[in-house]
C-alpha cells in the first residue's frame, strides 16, 4: 500500500510528525514501512507555461519551435520534441537553471541551430512512473487543465511536494489497504483523532428501482450488493489533485468516473465498479456462479472461459463482469457514457481467490476482496462515490440505493483482564495504560475491576480473541518496554538423543577421515531418482514441479553427490571426497506420508594422498573407500558383525563392488562407478558408497569393558598360503581365525602376490598370526600344534598350501 | 730418570693433543702405555737405581702413566663427541620442506551453524526434535492456525504432492507434533532443525530448499518477556556478548502476538554499515507467543498453558556470520567453498 503523506494528513493531523518519523513510528508499532519516497526527487524550477506559438522546427522533422509564456518577463522560445505539443496548451516547463530528477540541470541550449530556453516536460521526466501516467500523455508531454495559472509551480499542481510511504502489509492487516484504515492506525499511534470524509449525497426525485433491480443468487459469495444510478454524467478528466493522488498510489488515471471509483477504493478500501447503464442490456443485475462454458471479454479485451467456480455479475442473460476482479468490455464506461450504475459489493474471499488464480488476474479490487473488506463501510463508500460523481462528473444522483443484503453484522466482543495481559506479556501495565491504548485505537470498551470488555470495530476483522487484544496492547505499548526474563521452571538438562549424538560422531569421524560434508537437493529428476538406491518404490512426484529436473523425491543421495563431483571437476577441482547424510523418500502409497530414511553416502575421486617431494602419490581406490567404512564400523562397535560380499549393482563396476552386510541384512554398498556411468557424469575413476544410517546407528553395540593388558609375551608366526586366485582373502582370514581359536588373537593380512613365481591361476596370501595366552607364556610346541591345526583347516577348506 | 719421565709426559701430552682421530689417539696409547712403551722401559731400568730412589721413581712413573691415561680418556671423549656432531651435522634436513599432509574434511557451514545453535539451546535445557520433511497439510498448515483458504497460505507457495501431502514449508509442523506427544502436559522445550521447501526460483537470495530451526517452549506461566530474555541470551552467545535484540511487531498465523526479532549489528556495533544496511539492526528471527488455537488443537489448554515459539534460517545466519553473498553456494558443494569452513 502506497500512502501519500499529504493525503493522509486530511484524515489525521500530522502536524509535527515528518514522513520519516511517521514511517518509524508505524514500523515500530507493527506495519513495516519499506521506504519513504519524496515525489519531488530534488526537482525545482518547473512552472506552468502557456504555449503561445508552436511551429515546425526549420531544421528537424521531429522538433517543434514553441513560444512559451512563463508568467514572468518575455515569453521564451523552447524547442520541444513531444509529438503532442500544441499551441494553447498549459504545460510543465523546466526553466533554464531548473533541476530535474537525477540532478539533471536545464541549460540554455541550441537545438539544430535554434535556441531553446528550457524544456517542456513529460510526467516521466518529472519522475512519475511510466505505468501510472495517463495513456493520452504516455508518449508525450503532460497538458494541464486550461485554467491552470501561468507561472505557478508545476510540481505543486501535480502534487509532487509529497512523500509516499510504502507499507508492507501482513495478511491480517487488510484494514490498512485503505487511507481511512491507515488513518485509524496512525491515529492510534499518535493518539490523535480521525476525520472521516464527507459522504452526503443530494438525490433527484426519481427512484433507482425504476432503473434497475438486483438479485443475488449466490449470497454466500456475495452477502451484500448495493448500487446507485448517476445520470447525465460528462466523461472527462478527473480533477488534477485526484489524478495526482491516484498516481502517487500507483494507479493510472483514466477518466472522472473510473478515477472516482479508484479513489474510493483507495480511500475506503471498498472496490467499486462503474457500468455504462445504457449498455448493460437489461434493467436487472443478477449475481450468480458462472456456468461451465460461459465466457466473458474483460476490460483488457481478453476472452475468459468461466466455470462454476467463478462468480459473475450478469444482466440476467450474460456476464457483464467477473465479480470482484474485472469488469466486462461490453458495459465499460466510455467517453460517450451518460448514465452510470455504480456497484458497491462485498464478495467473499474464496470465490475471488479462485478467479484470480484461474485467470491470473490480480487487481487492486481483487486483492482487497481476497484479503477481506469491511462490509460495514460498503454503502458509505457508495454514497461518497455518488457524491463525487455529482461533483466532478456533472452527474445527477438518482434517488435511493438498490441492494440485495444478506449480510448481518455480528458484533465482536472480546474480554480480557489486566492480569492476563500482564501475565502473558511479562509486564506490569496499569489499567490506565491499557485503557489509553484502547482509546487511541478507537475500540469502544468498558472496564470493570480490571476486566476490559472490548467492542471490536468491523474494520478490524483480524481481532477476535483475547490474544488479539493483548497483541494490540503490546505493540502500541511498545516492545522496547518489554522486560527480558528467562522462563521460570524446573531446570532439566537438555541433550541430544543417542541417535543424534552418534550421528554427530559419525560426521566428525568422516570429516577427520578426509571427507567434506555436502548438502544436496532432495528433489531430483525422474531419470535419476532410483539410480543407486538401496531400496526403490514408485517415485514420489510433485503435483506442480517447477522443472522436470526437480520433480521427484530422491531415493539415493549418490546421483547428486556425483553431480557435485562433476561440478567440481568442471572447475579444475579434480580431487573430490564428499559425504552427505540426508533422507531418501520411499512411497508407502498415494496420499500417505512416505518413509523417510536417513542415508549416509560418499563419493571419492581423484588423488587421495599426495606428498610429491617425498614421492608419495596415491589415487583413490576401492580400498580407500572401504578403509573409511571399516573405521566407521569400528567406531560404531559393529565391525565384527560386518561382512563385505561381492555384488553386482547397476551403475557400478561388476568386479569392484561389495554389498555390506550387517548380521543378516544388506545395509549398504561400496564400489567403483561403472565406466559408462563415470562417463555419463563426466568423471574419472570414482568410488561411491551408501549406507542405511538408521540401521547402523540403531545397531546395538557393546559397552566398553576393559580387558587386561597382556602380561605374557605373545608369539608371532607368519604364513604365506598359495590358493586358487578366486579364493577370497576375507574367507581365508576368517577360517584361520576360527581354526586358531582360542590362542590365535589376531590375524592380519600383509601380502598378496600373483605372478611369475606362482603357477597360473594361483595366488599367495600372507598372514601374520599372533598367539597369546593371558595366563602364561606359550611354549613353541603349543604354538606349533595350533599352527598345524590352522594349516590343516585351510588346506581342507581352500586347498591352501604353504608357499615354499 | 726423573727427567726422562717428565720428558715422556710432556711428549705424550703433546701427541695426545695433536691426535686428530680415534686411531691416532690409539697409536699414542700404544706408544706410551703399551707393554713395550717407554714408561715400562723406565720401570724396568729401575734395578740400576739405588734402593732408596726406587719407590720415588716408581711413584712418579705411575703418576705419569695416570696423567697420560686421563688425557687419553678426555681426548677420546672429545673425539667421540666431535664424531657424533659431525654425523648429526651431515644428517641435517630442511625443516621448511612441506610436512606429510593429513587429510582433513570439515562440516558444511550450515551444519556448523545448526550444531552451534543446537548446543546453545541444549545448554538452556532444550532437546532436539526432528520430524518428517514430507508433511500432511494438517500439520504444515491447519494445526498452525492456517485453515484451507487462509490468506496467509499465499505467503508460502508450496510443493504439494497430493492435496493432503506436501513438502513442509517450515519446521513449524514440529510444534504441533511435539505438543501432541506431550498429551497436554508441559513443559515442552524443543528446537527443531531441518530442511524445508518452497516453490521459489533459485537465485542469489532464494532457494527452493533451505533449512530452518524452530524453537518451542510451552509451560505454565510462559511470558513474552521470557521470549525476549531467551532470544537475547541466544543472540549474545551466537553473535557476541555485547549484542542486544529488539522486537518489531509482525504477523504469523500461529503466534499471537507475533514479532520479528532484530539483533544489533555485530559488524558495526549498531552504528550502521553495509551488513545492517545502515540501520544498526539485522533481522534474524520470527517469533511470538503460541496462538491459543495452536495450543488447543495440539491438546494443550490455553487457559493453563502459554508458550513461545521462534524460527530462524541457518542460511541467513551463516551468510551474515561468514559474509556469504549467494545462497546457492550452500547447495553447489563447490569444494573451494566448503573447504573454507575448517577452522574451529
Amino acid at each position: 500500500m502506497l500512502v501519500s503523506y499529504r493525503w493522509l494528513n486530511e484524515y489525521v493531523d500530522l502536524t509535527g510528525v515528518t514522513a520519516k518519523e511517521l514511517a518509524n513510528r508505524i514500523t515500530k508499532s507493527g506495519i513495516e514501512v519499506e521506504r519513504v519516497e519524496a515525489l519531488d526527487r530534488g526537482m525545482n524550477g518547473v512552472v506552468i507555461g502557456h504555449v503561445l506559438e508552436c511551429e515546425q522546427h526549420p531544421n528537424a522533422d521531429k522538433l517543434r519551435k514553441c513560444l512559451v509564456d512563463l508568467g514572468e518577463g518575455e515569453p521564451v522560445q523552447i524547442i520541444c520534441g513531444a509529438p503532442n505539443v500544441a499551441k494553447g496548451q498549459k504545460v510543465a516547463v523546466a526553466k533554464v537553471g531548473a533541476v530535474l530528477p537525477g540532478n539533471f540541470k536545464i541549460k540554455r541550449a541550441k537545438l539544430r541551430g535554434e535556441e531553446s530556453n528550457g524544456m517542456i516536460c513529460s510526467l516521466q521526466e518529472l519522475g512519475v512512473e511510466a505505468k501510472v501516467v495517463p495513456k493520452e500523455y504516455a508518449d508525450g508531454i503532460f497538458v494541464f487543465p486550461s485554467d491552470a495559472p501561468i507561472g505557478a509551480d508545476a510540481l505543486e499542481w501535480l502534487g509532487l511536494y509529497d512523500e509516499v510511504l510504502e507499507l508492507s502489509l501482513t495478511p491480517n492487516r487488510a484494514d490498512c489497504l485503505s487511507m481511512i484504515g491507515v488513518a485509524y492506525e496512525v491515529a492510534a499511534i499518535l493518539g490523535r483523532e480521525v476525520k472521516l470524509p464527507e459522504a452526503a449525497v443530494s438525490e433527484n426525485s426519481e427512484h433507482v428501482r425504476d432503473y434497475i433491480s438486483v438479485r443475488v443468487e449466490a449470497p454466500g459469495d456475495n452477502p451484500l450488493y448495493a448500487g446507485r444510478i448517476v445520470k447525465n454524467v460528462q466523461i472527462g478528466p478527473s480533477p488534477l489533485w485526484m489524478q495526482a493522488r491516484l498516481m502517487a498510489a500507483g494507479i493510472r488515471p483514466h477518466n472522472n468516473v473510473v478515477d472516482i471509483t479508484n479513489y474510493i477504493l483507495l480511500e475506503y478500501g471498498q472496490p467499486l465498479h462503474a457500468f455504462d447503464y445504457d449498455r448493460l442490456g437489461s434493467k436487472e443485475i443478477v449475481v450468480r456462479r458462472a456456468r461451465t462454458g460461459e465466457t466473458i471479454v474483460t476490460l483488457d479485451d481478453v476472452e475468459r472461459k468461466l466455470s462454476e467456480e467463478h462468480l459473475v455479475i450478469t444482466n440476467g442473460r450474460e456476464p457483464v463482469a467477473l465479480a470482484g476482479v474485472m469488469g466486462g468490455a461490453n458495459s465499460e464506461v466510455r467517453g460517450d457514457t451518460k448514465t452510470v450504475f455504480i456497484e458497491a459489493a462485498y464478495f467473499t474471499s474464496p470465490v475471488i481467490r479462485q478467479a484470480v488464480k484461474d485467470h491470473g488476474l490480480r487487481s487492486e479490487a481483487s486483492t482487497r476482496f481476497e484479503k477481506g473488506i469491511d462490509p460495514a463501510r460498503t454503502k458509505e463508500a457508495l454514497e461518497r462515490a455518488a457524491a463525487l460523481m455529482a461533483k466532478y462528473a456533472g452527474g445527477e444522483v438518482v434517488g435511493g440505493i438498490v441492494e440485495a443484503n444478506a449480510w448481518r453484522e455480528e458484533p465482536v466482543v472480546v474480554t480480557v483482564s489486566l492480569e492476563r495481559i500482564n501475565s502473558v506479556l511479562g509486564t506490569a501495565m496499569t489499567k490506565e495504560e491499557v485503557a489509553a491504548i484502547l482509546s487511541n485505537l478507537q475500540f469502544p470498551f468498558t472496564e470493570d475491576n480490571g476486566t476490559f470488555t472490548v467492542h471490536v470495530p468491523s474494520r478490524r476483522r483480524d481481532i477476535a480473541i483475547e490474544e488479539d487484544i493483548i497483541e494490540e496492547v503490546a505493540r502500541l505499548y511498545g516492545y522496547d518496554h518489554l522486560p527480558a526474563t528467562l522462563p521460570v521452571a524446573e531446570a532439566k538438562p537438555g541433550h541430544l538423543t543417542p541417535y543424534q549424538a552418534k550421528r554427530r560422531r559419525v560426521r566428525r569421524y568422516l570429516e577427520g577421515a578426509g571427507l567434506y560434508q555436502a548438502i544436496t537437493y532432495s528433489l531430483t529428476s525422474p531419470d535419476k531418482v532410483a539410480r543407486f538406491a538401496l531400496e526403490t518404490t514408485e517415485p514420489i512426484r510433485l503435483a506442480l514441479p517447477m522443472s522436470e529436473e526437480r520433480s521427484v523425491l530422491r531415493q539415493s543421495l549418490i546421483p547428486h553427490l556425483l553431480e557435485a563431483a562433476s561440478y567440481n571437476r568442471a572447475r579444475q577441482v579434480e580431487n573430490v571426497a564428499l559425504y552427505e547424510i540426508g533422507s531418501v523418500y520411499l512411497s508407502k502409497g498415494e496420499n500417505v506420508q512416505p518413509a523417510e530414511k536417513e542415508r549416509l553416502a560418499g563419493v571419492i575421486t581423484g588423488l587421495w594422498h599426495t606428498h610429491l617431494w617425498q614421492g608419495e602419490k596415491k589415487a583413490a581406490d576401492f580400498y580407500v573407500a572401504k578403509g573409511i567404512l571399516d573405521g566407521l564400523f569400528s567406531l560404531l562397535g559393529v565391525d565384527h558383525r560386518i561382512a563385505y560380499r561381492p555384488a553386482k549393482r547397476a551403475d557400478l563396476h561388476p568386479g569392484r563392488t561389495a554389498d555390506i552386510w550387517l548380521d543378516g541384512t544388506v545395509i549398504g554398498f561400496v564400489g567403483q562407478l561403472h565406466p559408462a556411468t563415470q562417463k555419463e557424469w563426466d568423471l574419472k575413476e570414482t568410488y561411491v558408497f551408501e549406507l542405511a544410517l538408521a540401521e547402523l546407528l540403531n545397531a546395538e553395540s557393546e559397552a566398553i569393558r576393559y580387558e587386561p593388558i597382556p602380561r605374557f609375551p605373545s608369539v608371532v608366526r607368519d604364513i604365506a598360503l598359495v590358493v586358487d586366485e578366486n579364493v577370497e582373502a576375507g574367507a581365508l582370514k576368517q577360517a584361520i581365525a576360527e581354526a586358531g581359536k582360542p590362542l590365535v588373537k589376531d590375524v592380519s593380512l600383509f601380502d598378496v602376490y600373483q605372478g611369475d613365481r606362482l603357477p597360473d591361476g594361483k595366488k599367495s596370501i600372507a598372514f601374520s598370526l599372533r598367539y597369546y595366552d593371558p595366563e602364561r607364556t606359550l611354549t613353541d610346541e603349543e604354538v606349533a600344534a595350533v599352527h598345524e591345526r590352522v594349516l590343516a583347516a585351510v588346506e581342507k577348506q581352500f586347498g591352501a598350501v604353504l608357499r615354499g | 730418570m726423573k727427567e726422562r719421565l717428565y720428558e715422556l709426559k710432556q711428549e705424550a701430552l703433546r701427541r695426545i693433543d695433536e691426535a686428530k682421530d680415534v686411531k691416532a689417539l690409539n697409536d699414542v696409547r700404544v706408544a706410551y702405555l703399551g707393554k713395550k712403551g717407554p714408561i715400562t722401559e723406565v720401570l724396568r731400568g729401575m734395578g740400576a737405581l739405588p734402593p732408596g730412589e726406587r719407590p720415588k721413581i716408581g711413584a712418579l712413573a705411575n703418576e705419569v702413566r695416570e696423567v697420560i691415561q686421563q688425557a687419553l680418556e678426555a681426548k677420546q671423549a672429545k673425539l667421540e663427541q666431535e664424531e657424533v656432531e659431525r654425523k648429526l651435522a651431515a644428517e641435517a634436513i630442511d625443516v621448511t620442506l612441506p610436512g606429510r599432509p593429513v587429510r582433513l574434511g570439515n562440516p558444511h557451514p550450515l551444519t556448523r551453524v545448526i550444531e552451534e545453535i543446537e548446543d546453545l539451546f541444549i545448554g538452556m535445557g532444550y532437546t532436539v526434535a526432528e520430524g518428517p520433511e514430507v508433511e500432511t497439510d494438517y500439520y504444515n498448515f491447519e494445526a498452525l492456525n492456517l485453515p484451507k483458504g487462509h490468506p496467509a497460505r499465499d505467503m508460502q507457495d508450496s510443493f504439494y504432492i497430493t492435496e493432503e501431502i506436501l513438502l513442509r514449508t517450515h519446521t513449524s509442523p514440529m510444534q504441533a507434533r511435539t505438543m501432541e506427544k506431550h498429551r497436554g502436559r508441559g513443559p515442552v522445550k524443543i528446537i527443531c532443525p531441518g530442511k524445508v521447501y518452497r516453490r521459489d526460483t533459485d537465485d542469489a537470495t532464494h532457494s527452493h530448499q533451505f533449512t530452518q530451526i524452530e524453537g518451542l517452549v510451552v509451560d505454565r506461566n510462559i511470558r513474552m518477556s521470557d521470549l525476549k530474555g531467551t532470544l537475547r541470551e541466544f543472540a549474545r552467545k551466537l553473535f557476541g556478548e555485547g549484542r542486544d535484540i529488539r522486537f518489531r511487531p509482525s504477523f504469523f498465523p500461529f503466534t499471537e502476538p507475533s514479532v520479528e526479532v532484530d539483533v544489533s549489528c555485530f559488524r558495526c556495533e549498531g552504528h550502521g554499515c553495509s551488513v545492517c544496511k545502515g540501520t544498526g539492526w539485522i533481522e534474524i528471527l520470527g517469533a511470538g507467543m503460541v496462538h491459543p488455537n495452536v495450543l488447543e488443537m495440539a491438546g494443550f489448554d490455553p487457559k493453563t498453558y502459554t508458550g513461545f515459539a521462534f524460527g530462524m534460517g541457518p542460511e541467513r545466519i551463516a551468510m551474515l556470520k561468514y559474509g556469504i553473498d549467494d545462497i546457492r553456494h550452500f547447495y553447489q558443494n563447490d569444494l573451494r567453498f566448503l573447504r573454507q569452513f575448517l577452522r574451529v
